[in-house]
């Protein structure tokens, strides 16, 4: 303790790591750092979990099927594999998709080729064809596509050509593959990247139609959890900006097979999504930026980004006004829930993004973060793009393909000419990049990578925060120690949470978090009693 | 329309799975290992599975699942995973330190063929394993049967590691294995011996467990679970009730093997005969009297079902899930005089369809029973469209059926995921037939209070 009674971080920190195996503690050590926002401190990301400690992360089969493409419509998603993968990811995660004016929506439903020894044995291609055969004869999709799951890779099938093989068959339908196998990567983080690819390769770019709009724009790395993205493109809408297609919440096939028409690519979840941004880019010509609309005041800021990139004075005008016209309801909102949340504390362990997004909820309701952490990020969204350079590629990520792209010879527009960006850029506005999330936190406070369960338990000792933020798996973990946890995969199924609207939600979300009293009834009284008499006869 | 793209006419499908009524062994592994006393169940092949097992039975439990994988990454892919192992183990006993870790593998470590038993020794030599501490394991591949199979393996697995011969036999105890039943299940078999008075060990055992307390301290070894000392009496019971063709009697079947133990099969005691039978079984082996308690609910929960007979009789209904289970519950509808029309399970085996048919002879009903491959929601959907039932039984993806076909829905079975109480309240016995019996009625009286025309709306009922 320092003499103010606030544990040193450094000693929990050594704390924590004694109780480790001495070559786990030293390996972990890297991934757990004191924060010093000014002073560039590295920490180790997107390294193996070590064997046989309780972390948070998933597999590439879940960052690629679950997240990436999960949220897709009118693509019929056929898990190959034996049945539990499919199985698992069938409804769980919490995008929500409207069915479409055509009502092609087959989220509700789990497709697989649920493998039996005799495939494993002799090879699962020929169940594989079959099943996309009986998919197409029976709902006759726009799209199949095809999620191999860990057997598949060491058995050998090819995915690829059997997609291939029965595209052409059909004729009249996309079918491509995910060689997304659960032992490739160390995390999700695998499976976004090969869903970047792919959706880049099979569906980006194949219809040129553009539906028209002045100000058109691609948000990526959205994925409508409890109906962000319904928000938002209300809000875009109000502002006269044509949402294109978005990767992926509520997004169909052919917004992504449009996408190239866009001028513009905001980017929510920097982690799941840059590659298909930098692509994009290389080959079509469109810029991005990176956008926050997780926060009053970072919806404000990344429309006003959109705003200038348009230079366009109408636009400017109308951002402005929305802006000006839902602070106002916000802080309205803000004032009265403000002193019941404010000093109050909190940690963040999710995911690629949120546990940085978040944060400006949180500092918008006056709480200070702990302790904050990624489960399947690289170092960039930890310490800005500008590492990315000095990021060493290791053996686990060099076997994901890096799909080399050229301009597009007919395609390629440019958006912007040299001199407009420059010009852009000497505003303030900076393109490619996002600064991470270390940045912004406070000094001393905690950055964690892929934090293991006893990390965990032990900060929420030491620490008592009033809030954690995780994902289900840590959920009652958590809340048997006493302390809220939101699950900031599923929001708990609350939300949505984005743009000016979503954070008021948030903040009622909060207070009523952290002042519930149900963590108040957690001792019996009469066991109140007890340890009252108890000291009564020790007293007489 | 939320399955609207679900034809009314079936098409024969060889190769499509849709809405699968199972789901994989490992996840059974972990329950059942989650039922031994500081046992820590570990997942060895990369860790999504893991992941994915864990959110599951949080989601349905509501209580933390603590679990650990080996985090294969494609170099132990290759190469196979006992370097993986061997480390996982040295810091699950370290880090969580257990008596017992429960390693179950997955469809990766299975395809490429680790030797656990091998590995286990190899940890074992290099003093990987601390004095006084435990491992068992068992082979869960998901390319063969299902989820059950996997809790089947566990029990089996864990049996395996601490069976012995025995000289000694306890006269008038014996051992339960409950089947893949509930928590409040469990405690409620441990009720039903204990009124008896009955002398038992029960295996695995979740109460006490994943339905504990909140307390403001999080207990990473809940006080439940069948203990080191009871596993290693196993062998000492007289006999062994396996409750559950296809989850408990693959265990009793290794204890018998292993230590001479024989054992009667019965079925899950879901509803009123079952409940009579098991009973009847549980009193012969340990000289215990049924009591006059448990005679007093019997006599309650057929008063309950004569006072609303009315609303029971020829009610249509359509069941999905574990075979087990499925065969309980068929025999439970029949007995209130309902239909159980429709009976659809993922997981295979030949005894379900026999032990189906065979109820719907005695009872003068016909079914349709289908399980195994492209024994899927999908096909329960599509008969469904063809022809209405009056209620629907079956875990939380049936809801959208329900929806779509405005169907009364009872939730049973795993997953659920959208409601509580599983963990609470029964389905075993008699008291948790008058809880499955009340919920039935409550979804047809609502259903009536809900449809009823001005004129016809009745205050008594
Ligand atoms: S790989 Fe096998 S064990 Fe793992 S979730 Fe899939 S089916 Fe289950
Ligand atoms: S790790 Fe492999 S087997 Fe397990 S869930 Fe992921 S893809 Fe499936």
């Amino acid at each position: 303790m320092n003499n103010k009674g606030i544990p040193i971080p450094e000693i929990i920190k050594d704390n924590i790591m004694s109780k480790y195996p001495a070559k786990v503690a030293k390996k972990r050590s890297k991934s757990m750092v004191i924060n010093d926002p000014v002073a560039s401190i590295e920490i180790q990301a997107n390294v193996r979990t070590i064997p046989g400690i309780i972390t948070q992360r998933g597999c590439s089969y879940a960052g690629c099927k679950g997240v990436v493409l999960g949220p897709t419509r009118d693509i019929v998603n056929l898990t190959h594999g034996p049945i539990g993968c499919g199985f698992y990811s069938w409804l769980t995660r919490r995008n929500q998709t409207q069915p479409g004016p055509d009502g092609e929506n087959y989220m509700p439903y789990c497709f697989s080729t649920d493998m039996q020894d005799e495939n494993i044995v002799f090879g699962g291609e020929k169940k594989l064809k079959e099943a996309i055969q009986e998919a197409y004869d029976i709902f006759h999709p726009k799209a199949i596509s095809i999620f191999s799951t860990c057997p598949v890779g060491l058995i050998g099938d090819d995915i690829h050509s059997v997609a291939v093989e029965m595209k052409e068959k059909f004729g009249d339908c996309n079918v491509f593959g995910f060689s997304c196998e659960g032992y490739k990567g160390v995390s999700q983080s695998a499976g976004h990247h090969i869903a970047n690819n792919q959706l880049f390769k099979h569906l980006v770019g194949n219809d040129d139609t553009n539906t028209g709009g002045k100000f058109r724009i691609n948000l990526l790395g959205e994925y409508n959890i409890g109906g962000d993205a319904f928000l938002l493109e209300k809000m875009f809408e109000d502002l006269g900006i044509t949402l294109v297609a978005t990767f992926s919440g509520n997004s169909s096939v052919t917004q992504f097979e449009r996408s190239h028409t866009a001028d513009l690519n905001c980017i929510m979840c920097h982690r799941s999504i840059n590659y298909v941004a930098e692509m994009m880019e290389e080959k079509y010509g469109i810029p991005w930026l990176k956008v926050n609309f997780i926060g009053a005041e970072s919806t404000a800021k990344s429309l006003r980004k959109i705003a200038s990139f348009f230079r366009d004075d109408e636009l400017s005008a109308n951002v402005e006004k929305m802006i000006t016209e839902k602070m106002a309801i916000v802080k309205e909102q803000l004032k009265e829930i403000y002193p019941r949340t404010e000093n109050k504390t909190a940690m963040l362990f999710v995911g690629g993004s949120r546990a940085h997004h978040y944060q400006d909820l949180f500092k918008e309701l006056g709480m200070k973060i702990l302790a904050a952490g990624y489960e399947f990020a690289h170092r960039d969204d930890y310490e800005g793009r500008e590492v990315l350079p000095t990021i060493k590629v290791d053996a686990d990520s060099r076997n994901i393909e890096e799909i080399k792209v050229e301009k597009d010879p007919a395609k390629y527009k440019e958006r912007l000419s040299p001199e407009e960006k420059a010009s852009l850029e000497s505003q303030g506005l900076q393109f490619n990049n996002y600064d991470g999330m270390m940045k912004e936190m406070d000094p001393k406070s905690f950055v964690i990578d892929d934090i293991s369960h006893w990390e965990s338990e032990e900060l929420i000792k030491t620490l008592k925060p009033d809030i954690f933020c995780a994902g289900i798996k840590e959920k009652y973990v958590i809340q048997k120690s006493g302390v809220p946890l939101f699950q900031m995969h599923s929001y708990d199924y609350g939300g949505p949470f984005a743009g000016f609207e979503g954070a008021v939600n948030f903040y009622k979300e909060i207070d009523r978090r952290v002042n519930t009293k149900v963590w108040g009834l957690m001792q019996a009284p009469w066991k109140k009693e007890a340890s009252i008499s108890a000291s009564l006869i020790k007293a007489s | 329309m939320l399955l609207r793209h679900t034809p009314k006419e079936v098409i024969e499908r060889n190769a499509l799975t849709i809405n699968p009524a199972k789901t994989c062994q490992p996840i059974g592994a972990m329950y059942a290992a989650l039922g031994i006393h500081r046992c820590f169940p570990h997942s060895h092949g990369s860790q999504g599975c893991c992941a994915y097992h864990r959110s599951t039975l949080t989601r349905h439990y509501k209580e933390p699942i603590m679990a650990g994988t080996s985090s294969f990454t494609e170099g132990a892919s290759v190469f196979g995973g006992q370097a993986n192992l061997v480390q996982a183990l040295d810091n699950i006993y370290t880090i969580y330190k257990p008596d017992i870790v429960a390693v179950h593998t997955t469809c990766l470590s299975e395809t490429i063929g680790d030797d656990i038993p091998q590995i286990v020794s190899k940890a074992q030599e290099s003093g990987k394993i601390p004095e006084g501490k435990y491992i068992v394991y068992a082979s869960t591949p998901s390319y063969v049967g299902s989820h059950i199979t996997g809790f089947a393996n566990m029990v089996s697995g864990i049996i395996q590691g601490f069976a012995n011969q025995s000289e000694r036999v306890i006269e008038n105890r014996i051992n339960i294995i409950p089947g893949w039943v509930e928590p409040s299940d469990m405690a409620e078999i441990r009720r039903m011996m204990s009124l008896m008075r009955a002398k038992y060990i029960m295996v695995p055992d979740t109460s006490d467990v994943l339905d504990a307390p909140l307390t403001g301290r999080h207990e990473f070894y809940p006080k439940g679970g069948t203990t080191i000392k009871e596993l290693q009496s196993l062998g000492e019971s007289s006999m062994t009730l396996a409750l559950g063709h296809f989850t408990s009697v693959p265990g009793a079947e290794t204890l018998r093997r292993l230590a001479d133990v024989p054992y009667e099969f019965q079925d899950i005691p879901i509803g009123i005969s079952a409940t009579d039978r098991f009973l009847m079984a549980a009193s012969h082996a340990t000289g215990a009297e049924i009591s006059e308690s448990l005679e007093t609910e019997r006599g309650q929960l057929v008063d309950m079902i004569s006072d609303m007979q009315q609303y029971l009789y020829g009610k249509s209904v359509a069941i999905y899930g574990d075979p087990d289970q499925l065969i309980g519950l068929t025999e439970f509808l029949l007995d209130l005089d309902m239909h159980p029309k429709y009976i659809i399970s993922g997981s295979a085996g030949k005894v379900f369809t026999k032990r189906i048919n065979a109820l719907m002879e005695k009872y003068g009903k016909e079914a349709i029973v289908k399980n195994g491959p492209q024994a899927d929601m999908f096909y329960l959907h599509q008969l469904i469209k063809n022809e209405k039932v009056d209620l629907l039984i079956g875990n939380t993806y049936g809801k959208y059926m329900a929806r779509d076909e405005d169907i009364p829905f009872l939730r049973y079975g795993f997953p659920i995921l959208d409601r509580v109480g599983h963990s609470y309240f029964p389905s075993v016995g008699y008291k948790g037939a008058m809880y499955m019996l009340k919920n039935i009625l409550d979804l047809f009286l609502d259903r009536k209070d809900r449809d009823a025309p001005e004129e016809s709306f009745e205050l008594v009922m």
